[in-house]
């Protein structure tokens, strides 16, 4: 008995405890990056944005949580309940089950698995499920006219990030994300006799796949401007037209987290996941989920003054952009940089 | 693998190679300057194959390639030749038919090119995976190409069917492999011989071959896996059908002798039984099912089936005089098809319009005597009656079949052969006695070509046959 | 092991549940959830065999991309599965005979490695010890190497089957506006704007 203790229950604990503590972060994290979106938006727009609840509104985003849990949730009457009820469920699991594998700090990670990186692949490829589902299950024809053109936006895009990691592990040699992050101490800065420096991180070594990744990552994620499943001045709002409360939170949340998972995962991919800015003492006390969230921070900053800036794409132009022009880039890239990984020896 | 391992490998697959290659840059091309390009990509699919054809014939080498999956010996060469022989001569059939039969895209060359690469891989396929891909790499350009009119019912219903089919097949064999996988722990051909050899077999490994050997009889479409012969045979558009009854079986008809003589020939007692079976069935229903038959593309379709049985008979024996009877029976079939397809082309009216029945060849001696004299020549050939290189393609592998003491395979064979006598010469009483209907339009130089080299090699055969019998005994020394 | 089993029985019963499912839920997009809930447990048996590259592969390649394509068609086709299933009783015998012969085998395969447990001894490639040389480490060892000639080959069969969808099913329609973007951006005033002296009064 004394081994089921130690072996099982103990560590089956630690690590609820773990999921716990990551979700609570998470989520308090996503209400205020939604805070955050929206000011960004207004602001670039010269409104205010929401100032109402609490101080500067800093409690909006808990408001309309406390809105959508207490409306009645409706349920369209030829809807397939079941699946139309499934749907969100599915996103947001999904969008949370992937950080299991991300980790935060050195060592900071629920789940330290071997394929990190193709993990988080395979269940953001399953995002789309929820988009489909929700879709299909409304029964009406905006929100399956959105699920279809999600799904072939989310499956074009698929590809071109599969070859931007393709690049990075190129590199790297492992598809453990911590590994990864490990691997951008060294890097081009100090190649040159530089001090360890963000000059270092993959960002500048692969600044055309840091560029195609960004860009896939807006429209894996349906942000603007590649926000066509829910073309508000086409679909009314596309997949999500006929939920409404508590599973339209839902909704909004599984986006928000995997908005907030690109977020990361560029962070850790190219910009060096928690290691400081410059290895010299004063940044090095700061600890590395600083940097983390930091960097993550700025790179949610980016997408939301994109989604201010930029006016939606055409779907043809979509399609166009994924396969004419992303999808041959990052091809060459993988080509090239085996080639020059190869030649040079440095990996 | 060490580079020097790599590069002998190269060097034995380089026709396979140029193929590869070569099927690429002609997609760029074709992709790049559109759909007029078709003719320069055909022209240069043509050169493809002979460069590759050449480059089998004239460049020395053989052995083991890729870790044993792939082999070149004497057995593939022949086999190799002669389906690329095969697939030249269709392509060029088809130029003249390109416009009417809506297969004047680039695409349609680049296939075919595609198709036979996957016929040289699979004839010098020594492993098992190296055989499903190469099997698949074939089928699938032809599912395509089966289906490539694609406005016309009939020729997507015989690309449906045949894909379905084709993957019923594919999916038996793949089952079978992995038995045979799992009851002997290796693909390659040369170490499941050894394992044979060297304990007594598994029930699990005899169920593996059945279905394995199901997989290739369906590509050769021997009874009783041939229910999608006649239809697409007859569905697909008519230079289609050429090809398909000429490379592809000779490729399917290699592997089948390559993997019952090199990974199997341990249990030969086991496949012998099956392989006769099949033969039995194909020669009986290939001379039965063809009488009533009025379309003469379906009519071709049950004399392949019939052919294939006869084919057969040769392997069923399990010796080299069986193997050699097989090769040399594949090359004489396969000529004499594409020169009767040849003259399955030159049927088309003055008026316009081709047509495909029997009854439309009545009177054929005074409108086209020569293509007469030519299908005459090709029919006696085809039922097996001497001179002509139909009978000595027969005589060898019944020749073999009594060798191994078949009595009853033989004896059934050369009955069989009789009741198929009846239609082709029913055909021939056609063409010389009964009253013309209409005229054929003018025949285009290449199919008078092709027919009348075929003609002209079905009747010198007695001649001049030596060298391919020679070459055909070579080959089949690959085993034995 | 206690771990691994329960998890082996709750991926293996969901899987044969879902996969019974597939082939008798009525609706047919239900089938396809299903389906891809089968997918799902058999990324879970790879795992607990600590095939972690395959499963995840299974993961991205038949859930994220085939069986999306599976529910694609599915959605926008109108199949009456009532109207498929109706001669179903006629060609059960068939099915009947199908199943029990893979019955049958399947009894000689397991019967088999019983009585002989050595029987994969000969294999071709001993798997490496996973604490050594991680799965995916191990899968491209041989994949670029002893296998290439494979890979290439399958690439080759991928291509075709690409060439084969594009030609049977693509048609140049006329009348189609297509967007010329280096046309579009090769514009400049010159060969776009004019600039006319209106006369009042007259008009252009």
């Amino acid at each position: 008995m004394d081994s089921f203790f130690s072996i099982y229950l103990w560590p089956g604990l630690i690590m609820v405890a773990q999921s716990l503590l990551l979700l609570v972060c998470l989520l308090v994290f996503i209400a205020y990056i939604l805070l955050a979106d929206r000011k960004i938006w207004a602001a670039v727009q010269l409104r205010r944005g929401p100032n109402v609840v609490g101080p500067f509104g800093l409690f909006q985003s808990f408001a309309d949580l406390l809105k959508f849990v207490f409306k009645e949730p409706i349920i369209p009457a030829g809807a397939n309940k079941g699946v139309f009820l499934l749907a969100p469920l599915v996103s947001v699991t999904l969008a949370l089950a992937t950080w299991a594998v991300i980790p935060l700090n050195d060592n900071w990670v629920i789940a330290n698995i071997n394929v990190g990186i193709l993990y988080v692949f395979a269940i953001s490829s399953l995002e789309v499920y929820g988009i489909i589902m929700s879709g299909w299950a409304s029964n009406s024809k905006y929100p399956f006219l959105g699920a279809l053109r999600s799904a072939a936006q989310m499956v074009s895009y698929e590809v071109s990030i599969g070859f931007v990691i393709v690049t990075v592990l190129l590199c790297v040699g492992s598809l453990n994300l911590s590994d990864i992050v490990y691997a951008q101490k060294d890097g081009l800065g100090t190649m040159v006799g530089l001090p360890n420096s963000f000059l270092d991180w993959h960002w500048l070594s692969l600044f055309p796949m840091f560029v195609i990744f960004f860009i896939s990552g807006l429209a894996e994620t349906n942000r603007p401007p590649f926000d066509l499943p829910e073309a508000e001045s086409e679909l009314v709002a596309g997949y999500m037209v006929e939920y409404s409360s508590a599973p339209y939170m839902m909704l909004m949340l599984g986006e928000y987290a995997a908005i907030l998972l690109i977020c990361s995962l560029t962070t850790i991919l190219f910009l060096g996941g928690w290691l400081p800015p410059l290895d010299i003492a004063v940044l090095n006390w700061v600890p590395g989920i600083i940097w983390f969230v930091l960097k993550g921070s700025f790179v949610f900053f980016l997408f939301a003054m994109v989604k201010a800036f930029v006016p939606r794409y055409r779907y043809d132009q979509l399609m166009r952009l994924g396969w004419k022009v992303f999808l041959p880039l990052s091809l060459a890239m993988v080509i090239i940089t085996a080639f020059v990984l190869k030649l040079t020896g440095w990996a | 693998m060490t580079a020097e391992i790599l590069s002998l490998s190269l060097q034995l697959s380089m026709p396979e190679i140029i193929l590869a290659v070569g099927a690429l840059a002609l997609l760029m091309i074709g992709v790049f300057s559109g759909d007029k390009s078709t003719s320069t990509v055909t022209g240069l699919a043509v050169a493809l194959l002979l460069v590759a054809g050449l480059w089998l014939i004239f460049m020395p080498g053989e052995g083991e390639a890729y870790g044993g999956a792939f082999m070149l010996d004497p057995f593939a060469r022949f086999m190799k030749v002669l389906a690329l022989i095969g697939s030249i001569v269709a392509m060029v059939m088809s130029v003249g038919r390109a416009q009417s039969d809506q297969l004047d895209r680039f695409e349609f060359p680049v296939l075919l090119v595609l198709s036979t690469l996957g016929m040289m891989l699979l004839i010098s396929a020594n492993d098992l995976i190296a055989l499903y891909l190469g099997l698949e790499l074939m089928s699938l350009a032809l599912y395509v190409i089966a289906a490539f009119n694609r406005d016309s019912i009939r020729s997507t219903e015989a690309g449906l069917k045949y894909f379905v089919l084709g993957a019923l097949s594919s999916g038996m064999m793949l089952y079978g492999m992995s038995l045979v996988y799992g009851f002997t722990g290796n693909t390659g051909f040369d170490e499941i011989a050894g394992i044979l050899s060297s304990e007594p077999r598994h029930m699990g490994l005899i169920f593996g071959m059945v279905f394995v050997l199901a997989g290739a009889c369906f590509k050769i479409s021997a009874v009783p896996f041939h229910m999608w012969t006649p239809d697409v045979y007859e569905g697909a558009p008519t230079p289609v059908t050429a090809f398909f009854a000429a490379g592809p079986k000779v490729a399917a008809m290699a592997i089948l002798v390559r993997i019952v003589s090199e990974a199997f020939l341990p249990i030969l007692a086991d496949w012998r039984q099956i392989i006769v079976f099949v033969s039995i069935a194909s020669m009986l229903l290939g001379s039965f099912a063809a009488i009533g038959q009025r379309n003469i593309k379906r009519l071709m379709a049950y004399s392949s089936i019939g052919h294939m049985g006869y084919a057969l008979v040769g392997l069923a024996a399990g010796t080299e005089t069986g193997v050699s009877g097989v090769v040399l029976y594949m090359t004489i079939y396969m000529i004499m098809t594409l020169g009767t397809f040849a003259c399955i082309m030159a049927m088309r009216r003055k008026e316009g319009g081709n047509v495909e029945n029997v009854d439309d060849l009545a009177g054929l001696s005074s409108t086209k005597p020569f293509m007469a004299i030519v299908l005459t020549a090709l029919m006696f050939s085809m039922a097996g009656i001497p001179p002509l290189a139909g009978f000595f393609a027969k005589y060898f592998v019944f020749v073999a079949a009594i060798e191994a003491k078949l009595y009853a395979l033989a004896v059934i064979g050369v009955l069989s052969s009789v009741v198929g006598a009846y239609y082709y010469l029913r055909i021939v009483k056609l063409m010389w006695f009964d009253e013309a209907q209409g005229e054929f339009a003018r025949i285009s130089g290449e199919l008078r070509l092709v027919f009348g080299l075929s003609g002209l090699f079905v009747t010198a055969y007695v001649l001049f046959g030596g060298p391919i019998g020679t070459a055909a005994n070579a080959a089949a020394k690959s085993f034995f | 092991m206690g771990l691994q089993a329960i998890f082996f029985y709750l991926f293996a019963f969901v899987a044969v549940a879902s996969a019974f499912m597939v082939i008798s839920a009525k609706n047919p997009v239900h089938s396809v959830l299903f389906l891809i809930l089968v997918f799902f447990n058999a990324a879970g048996l790879f795992l607990l065999t600590g095939a972690e590259f395959l499963a995840m592969i299974l993961l991205v390649v038949y859930i994220g991309a085939v069986a999306v394509l599976f529910l694609f068609v599915v959605m926008m086709l109108d199949i009456d599965f009532a109207e498929l299933r109706s001669g179903v009783l006629q060609y059960a015998p068939v099915g009947i005979l199908i199943g029990l012969i893979v019955a049958a085998e399947l009894i000689v395969v397991i019967g088999g490695s019983v009585l002989t447990p050595d029987a994969a001894r000969s294999i071709t490639m001993p798997i490496p010890n996973p604490a050594e040389r991680t799965n995916t480490a191990a899968l491209g060892d041989v994949l670029y190497t002893n296998y290439v000639y494979f890979f290439q080959i399958a690439g080759l069969v991928l291509l075709v089957a690409m060439i084969g969808a594009i030609v049977l099913t693509l048609r140049h329609r006329e009348n189609i506006k297509r967007q010329d973007i280096s046309k579009q951006v090769a514009r400049t005033p010159a060969t776009a704007v004019e600039v006319v002296k209106v006369k009042p009064g007259q008009g252009v």
